[in-house]
């Protein structure tokens, strides 16, 4: 199978003042198209960190990060904000919708972007929407829904553009269990649908077990690196 | 780039924030308002100047002379035109008998032909046909009202009693400022002679008004007359030069305004600055989501440019609609001041000009936390951090945006100015303040947080903290309100430094009433009626005319016609009114030399004293001759001493002091200054010597006290009128900034409450941070207005500043209520709502 993601020798460290702390400590893995993976490891290990430099959100201090195809590290901000456009899906913790726009309207954010034809993305978001179940609250401001409505707004917007790779960041975090669980299963079954690959970045346990692949961090490093399904351990490299 | 997009966004974004942006553009409607009102004004003046050209002079040309023209003038004036109107001016007492009160006034007789072009406006306004045929009088119609005058009364001038045919309204070229100096009363030319006031004493001013035959090259008379100036000693006014003063007047004054309604416009950008600065940081999240489903930097930044675009050109439009209208009332302001009648139109240039201003100064203000957009990372999607917008921009970025700023402020006053150097002082003045007021802020803001005593209640502490907390409004209001109450405090206290230096009313022992043109056989008879009255007699000065005839050996004409000469002309071509005496005065002191008291020998030079400012104007020093002309004899002198004179007092004051013993017996005449106790006797002795000796002219000192006060009070109402707007701008950034911080305030609040505040408790938290900041904001501005004043007075008025304390006690109880006040509305509606729908409310 071919690798959507690819990091070699990724590092990244944060100066403050004099003091440097490197969160990511030279990383290499590679992940495959249509695979399921889960970043895991205790608060402060470089989960977040190691998600935006995959993602194109930051730089690297070093090493190399290839996100379906094209080496980003190397792009410029606008440059990587084209590809995030076109082939990468977000879901974040805290939701990140828009305030100002309501639930449709966020959903239609990445495809209008693109400069496409309102009517098509309209139809294509009010879909997205209906199959996450709010097919009836396209109209309301993030501040009318609840967190989980809220997840489910960004859910589908992270899927309108069709991207070739989803990244969310402990999508059920801020939601209740029940929620939660109902949350996992739509990003399980948008991913299964559409073929996307997924990478995940959780500190719970259940949700990284239901992907095909768990790397485990520690101190900025890839402590393990093992395949769900199968029950094979890889170490990173 | 996808414009459509962006363009869908901005709207989008900008719904739930609408209200919040009227603020931030109520800022840019008033500055533009000011703007549109105060260009619109000027065109239409102008205008006006242009329609009414010949009516400004009421003839094609004057000419105007201190003495008879001489026949070779006359001979000239003949030659163009046979149409010419004459008028003889002077200042004399006018007796009205029926009320028994004689004031001075600017008498004007005049040949019937006058005016050529326009009307004398009257009442009824058929009088000023009637007037000459009835040997009648036409009074000032304000003093008519003032002194419950009807048509039939009389008013007496020296010696002749004229029947009240009319009231004046307005004269060809005059404004109601001309009536500032004392009412005028014109009366028919034909019989002046027979007042009795022509050989008195008084000063006349003889005017000729000539209407051009058609045809007459009106360059080449200009040119003519300016050739016979000189040697003939005139003055001439055409309508074109009377057209070009006029105008030129308007345009400083216009130019003046404007500056101050530019202020207005650039507190407005600060607070568009400060605004889109909140607004920004309030957009980091929703940029940095937008950048993460893949917005370029330039998307990003354009949805915010849109923004403040259209915010700024939608206030712009408001603002220029909004001044059009208020410039129909700008002439009920300025009437008084300006002689033609003002006829009002739309300029569309001047909404045009607005507009642009608007809009540039909206964008040019938002760019600085606008380019920050560009700077936002998607990363912080994933993290949530407090960003400094400021330290994102590029060192080069934010020098290149400040100076295109101060170029463009230099520019627009440079184009007001007319003057570059005016311009760049005023960007300079305008800086300092700007950068002490910052700098103020920036101390209060570290004070407040270094100083704040543990032991203080938690309120207070609160209170305080608010002071320098993140969203803090101390800088913004620092700014925006000190710098209107800077400038508006100014006026105030320049008006009441003016005021003060003449205002001698109730201080004992200074004069309050003046007679002068006293000649010599009347002295000893005034002097009885003032003590017939128990008024004290403080001054009884002689006076002596003379003019200069040689300085330094050098002939007066001679200086005059040299081009290289340093001595002014006025100095060298007045008529001096000088006099005699053995000893310095309180109002003077000696600054060099000697000061000889008295001379006795004739035919050798005499020593004299001269006035320190007219030795500079002069060019002379101790020493020097001087030769007078004392009305027909040359009498030689030098100067033995210099003196400095206090002006500001209105005893009669000097240039020139010869010693006793040498001019007693030149033909003279008196200045007496005397103290009456109240208004009534200041009333009855001037009626008592008016009806004794009608050509002696009587200054009752309240009186010009009364009507400078009452024409300061006129001129600085209508800079403060075009002030005020800098006063409401800056309370609108002041609303505008404590709205955008109204979410930051309200989670406090309402987590305070969650936490069991009581209401009172968050409600005196409120009073406590806007009680401070008013108070700050109003020390501030008002020490800066007294630093400013203090300048003012040193370097523009050479009068030394002292501060009135009621003023400045007023307007700081002023400030800090409209500041609590405001600060106050800003947290309505937080105690009485539970605290999730306020938290939904304002998301």
């Amino acid at each position: 199978m071919t690798k959507i993601l690819e990091v070699k020798e990724l590092t990244r460290v944060f100066k403050s003042g004099t003091r440097e702390l490197t969160v990511v400590n030279n990383i290499n893995f590679g992940i495959e198209e249509g695979t399921t993976c889960a970043i895991v490891g205790p608060s402060g290990s470089g989960k977040t960190t190691l998600l935006g430099l995959c993602a194109g959100l930051d730089r690297p201090t070093s090493g190399v990060v290839n996100l379906t195809g094209t080496t980003i590290n190397s792009l410029s901000e606008d440059e990587r904000a084209t590809v995030r456009n076109k082939h990468v899906g977000f879901v974040f913790q805290t939701f990140q919708l828009v305030p100002t726009l309501t639930a449709l309207e966020n959903v239609m954010v990445p495809l209008e972007l693109r400069g496409e034809a309102t009517s098509g993305v309209r139809k294509r978001a009010i879909e997205l929407l209906t199959e996450v179940g709010l097919g009836d609250r396209v109209h309301h401001y993030p501040t009318q829904l609840s967190g989980g409505e809220q997840q489910r707004v960004a859910i589908a917007r992270a899927f309108i553009n069709q991207p070739k790779i989803l990244f969310a960041d402990e999508p059920t975090g801020n939601l209740d269990t029940e929620t939660g669980e109902h949350i996992e299963e739509l990003i399980f079954n948008l991913n299964k649908s559409e073929r996307t690959t997924l990478v995940l970045v959780t500190h719970d346990i259940e949700l990284a077990n239901k992907c095909d692949r768990i790397i485990r961090l520690k101190n900025g490093k890839v402590e393990s690196d093992e395949l769900v399904s199968i029950n094979e351990t890889e170490v990173a490299g | 780039m996808s414009w459509n997009w962006i363009f869908k966004m901005a709207w989008r974004d900008s719904r739930s924030n609408r209200r919040k942006l009227f603020l931030y553009m109520a800022a840019i409607i008033v500055g533009v308002a000011a703007q549109v009102a105060i260009t619109s004004f000027r065109v239409n003046l102008n205008e006006s100047i242009g329609n009414q050209a010949k009516e400004l002079l009421g003839a094609d040309l004057e000419v105007d002379r201190s003495a008879p023209f001489q026949p070779e003038l006359q001979a000239y004036l003949d030659s163009l035109s046979n149409d010419q109107a004459r008028m003889l001016s002077f200042s004399s007492m006018a007796y009205f008998p029926k009320t028994e009160i004689a004031r001075l006034s600017q008498i004007m007789a005049l040949e019937d032909d006058f005016p050529y072009y326009g009307i004398i406006e009257t009442e009824p306004s058929n009088a000023a046909d009637q007037y000459i045929k009835l040997n009648g009088a036409l009074v000032d119609q304000s003093i008519m009202q003032q002194f419950d005058l009807t048509i039939g009364d009389s008013v007496k001038v020296g010696l002749i009693t004229y029947e009240i045919i009319g009231g004046i309204i307005d004269i060809p070229g005059q404004s109601m400022a001309n009536t500032f100096l004392g009412p005028r009363v014109i009366i028919p030319y034909q019989n002046v002679e027979e007042t009795g006031l022509l050989e008195r004493g008084s000063r006349l001013e003889y005017t000729t008004f000539v209407k051009y035959q058609p045809g007459t090259d009106s360059e080449l008379v200009v040119e003519e007359l300016d050739a016979m100036r000189d040697s003939l000693s005139f003055g001439f006014d055409d309508v074109a030069e009377r057209q070009d003063e006029v105008g030129e007047a308007i345009i400083y004054l216009s130019n003046f305004l404007n500056l101050i309604g530019f202020i207005a416009l650039l507190l407005g950008g600060i607070g568009v600055a400060s605004s889109i600065f909140v607004y920004v940081r309030q957009k980091i999240s929703t940029v940095a989501v937008l950048r993460c489903m893949g917005a370029s930097s330039n998307q990003a930044l354009m949805i915010y440019l849109i923004q403040a675009t259209a915010m700024g050109f939608v206030g712009s439009l408001i603002g220029a609609i909004a001044g059009t209208v208020i410039q129909l009332y700008l002439p009920v302001l300025v009437q008084d001041f300006i002689p033609v009648d003002i006829e009002l139109f739309i300029s569309w240039s001047s909404v045009g000009i607005g507009l642009i201003t608007g809009v540039a100064i909206s964008v040019l203000f938002a760019l600085i936390p606008l380019l920050a957009v560009r700077k936002i990372s998607p990363l912080f999607t994933l993290r949530s951090v407090q960003v400094n917008l400021l330290g994102l921009l590029k060192l080069s970025t934010k020098t290149l945006l400040t100076v295109i700023v101060v170029l463009g402020v230099t520019g627009y006053a440079w184009i007001m100015l007319l003057d570059l150097v005016a311009a760049v002082f005023f960007t300079l003045g305008l800086t300092i303040c700007l950068l002490l007021l910052a700098g103020f802020a920036v101390l209060i803001m570290k004070a407040a947080r270094r100083f704040i005593p543990s032991g203080l209640n938690y309120e207070w502490r609160q209170g305080l903290a608010n002071l320098y907390r993140p969203n803090n409004q101390t800088t913004t209001l620092l700014l925006t309100f000190g710098l209107g109450v800077t400038l508006i405090s100014s006026l105030y206290l320049t008006q009441d430094l003016l005021i003060g230096t003449i205002d001698f009313e109730g201080e004992e022992d200074l004069p309050n009433l003046a007679f002068f043109d006293i000649q010599y056989d009347q002295n000893d008879g005034v002097n009885e009626i003032i003590a017939e009255n128990g008024v004290e007699l403080i001054q009884n000065v002689p006076i002596v005319t003379m003019r200069l005839q040689s300085l330094k050996g050098r002939d007066v004409q001679e200086i005059l016609n040299d081009t290289n000469r340093v001595a002014r002309r006025w100095a060298l071509n007045r008529e001096y009114r000088s006099t005699y005496r053995d000893s310095l005065v309180e109002t003077e002191t000696l600054d060099q030399g000697e000061f000889i008291s008295e001379f006795n020998t004739f035919g050798e030079a005499v020593p004299i004293s001269m006035e320190k400012e007219l030795m500079g104007d002069l060019s002379l020093e101790i020493g020097d001759t001087l030769v007078w002309d004392v009305q027909g004899i040359p009498i030689e002198s030098y100067i033995t001493s210099v003196r400095v004179v206090n002006w500001q007092t209105p005893q009669p004051n000097f240039f020139v002091v010869f010693p006793a013993g040498i001019l007693e017996q030149a033909p003279q005449f008196f200045a007496t200054t005397v103290n009456t106790t109240s208004k009534d006797i200041t009333l009855k002795l001037q009626r008592d010597i008016v009806l004794a000796y009608p050509n002696v002219s009587a200054i009752d000192v309240g009186q010009i006290v009364g009507t400078l006060r009452d024409f300061l009070d006129r001129v600085t109402f209508v800079i403060q009128f075009i002030g005020l707007f800098s006063i409401i701008t800056g309370l609108i950034v002041l609303a505008g900034s404590a709205a955008t911080s109204r979410f930051q305030r309200i989670r406090e609040s309402v987590l305070l409450r969650t936490l069991g505040a009581m209401q009172k408790q968050v409600v005196r938290i409120q009073i406590i941070e806007y009680a401070f900041l008013g108070i700050i904001a109003a020390f501030i501005g008002l020490l800066l207005s007294l630093g400013s004043t203090a300048l003012i007075g040193y370097f523009y008025f050479d009068i030394e500043f002292v501060p009135n304390f009621t003023i400045l006690g007023i307007e700081v109880v002023i400030l800090i209520a409209l500041v609590l006040f405001i600060g106050l509305m800003n947290t309505r509606g937080i105690h009485s709502k539970p605290p999730l729908e306020i938290l939904r409310q304002e998301a």
